[in-house]
């Protein structure tokens, strides 16, 4: 191909473009309402009313329209951005998003080939501007939403880690660790290491590790626990675990977990009874303690 | 590098003030053993607080060496075993089961006057 036939071919494509815009603009509401009976009939967005869907489409739409104008699909990525943090958090699923941006390109393309259904060799020259444009805007589309949800997958991964495990002291040299949720190998070791740590800097003596919101142990999990205690005693603390419930227990016994190393009791009140006398308080109620000082 | 064994009343206290290398800690071994006996020691205090890496041969190093004491009558307490140290030990499965650990000096001698109090106690 020389180079003046490409550049005809060239301003043929931008002349096709042009004519397509036009046609799109032109036939604007019908295609938008078209497209939204077809979101519809799909029984896509079903989380979202019918006002809402018609708004998004006719943004969604002109912008579709623009960059097959320009070309350029930043505005295009700023706004699928844009949508996918407002949609996400109403539940709106992948499928349902790549769904309606292939539906919006199927309606398109058939107003196309209806438009220029008499001229065949027109119609694929309009089909060659066209495919490529609308494949972009597909994929822009898609992976900004995909973008958009794994970052707030991040974001919430990284709230869960930060709230799962706290170390509380309840009293002089006696730490409280509740663990509640699934206990993973990941999630195990810095429950470990923070213990460890908050061991260290309390300069805690007792520990009362707390599964009662731990749905289910197995080996692995059981063998994390196991860690922990053996890791707190080097540390000269005493690890004491409570709220085993009857499933946790006929598990860890079935599969034969080795707990003699480990100091459980019934729950987390009795731990911390436990862990009182460990540390050689004792607790009574006022009025006794007025009493037996009565007496004395 | 010589690891200082101090006498404090009837306990002996080895500071170790760097990573030591097998030998060091084989003859740190041998003399807290020899000495336990001269001194007539009732416990020892091994402070690793500036280890931080405990490899397998500490570990059955100071094992041993805790029995070797409690034969000769008298009592260990390791101290000051880092975190991450301990972290790692488990992982590797060295839990120095039979030997007491505390977190610092200061509990390591808590813990032996509390046992020679239960003992007098216990025999008187």
């Amino acid at each position: 191909m020389t180079s003046r036939e490409k550049r005809t071919s060239g301003e043929r494509t931008t002349d096709v473009l042009s004519e397509l815009v036009a046609h799109l603009r032109h036939n604007r509401t019908i295609l938008r309402e078209e497209w939204v009976r077809r979101i519809t009939e799909s029984r896509l967005l079903t989380t979202m009313t019918k006002e809402e869907i018609f708004a998004e489409a006719t943004s969604v739409f002109d912008n579709y329209v623009e960059v097959l104008e320009t070309g350029s699909v930043e505005a295009l990525q700023a706004y699928a951005r844009n949508l996918s943090e407002r949609i996400i958090p109403r539940g709106v699923d992948t499928p349902e998003v790549l769904g309606i941006v292939l539906l919006l390109r199927d309606v398109l393309a058939r107003s196309l080939f209806e438009k220029y259904q008499g001229d065949f060799a027109l119609l694929n020259r309009v089909l060659d501007a066209y495919e490529p444009a609308a494949n972009r805007i597909a994929t822009t589309v898609a992976v900004g939403f995909v973008q958009e949800r794994e970052r707030v997958i991040r974001q919430q991964q990284e709230a869960i880690r930060e709230l799962s495990t706290p170390v509380l002291q309840v009293r002089e040299r006696l730490l409280i660790l509740p663990i509640i949720g699934v206990v993973d190998s990941e999630r195990a070791r810095q429950l470990t290491e923070q213990l460890l740590r908050g061991v260290r800097s309390n300069r805690a003596k007792v520990v009362v590790m707390d599964i009662t919101g731990v749905p289910s142990v197995d080996a692995t999990v059981a063998n994390h626990l196991v860690q922990t205690v053996e890791a707190s005693r080097l540390l000269g603390a005493t690890v004491i675990v409570t709220g085993l419930s009857p499933e946790i227990a006929q598990t860890l016994v079935t599969i034969g977990v080795d707990l003699t190393k480990m100091n459980t009791v019934g729950d987390l009140q009795g731990g911390i009874e436990e862990a009182e006398l460990l540390l050689g308080y004792k607790v009574m109620r006022l009025t006794e303690s007025a009493a037996s000082e009565a007496s004395n | 590098m010589l690891v200082p064994i101090l006498k404090q009343g009837d306990y002996l206290i080895a500071s170790i003030q760097s990573s030591l290398a097998d030998a060091d800690l084989i003859r740190l071994r041998d003399q807290l053993v020899e000495q336990v006996g001269r001194y007539r020691s009732r416990g020892v205090i091994v402070d690793v607080t500036v280890l931080d890496v405990m490899d397998s041969f500490a570990v059955r190093t100071l094992s041993t060496l805790a029995q070797m004491i409690m034969l000769r009558g008298a009592e260990t307490v390791i101290v000051g075993v880092q975190p991450d140290v301990a972290f790692a030990m488990v992982q590797l499965g060295l839990t120095l089961d039979n030997v007491k650990t505390a977190l610092d000096l200061e509990e390591g001698l808590l813990y032996l006057n509390s046992r020679a109090k239960r003992g007098r106690s216990g025999a008187g």
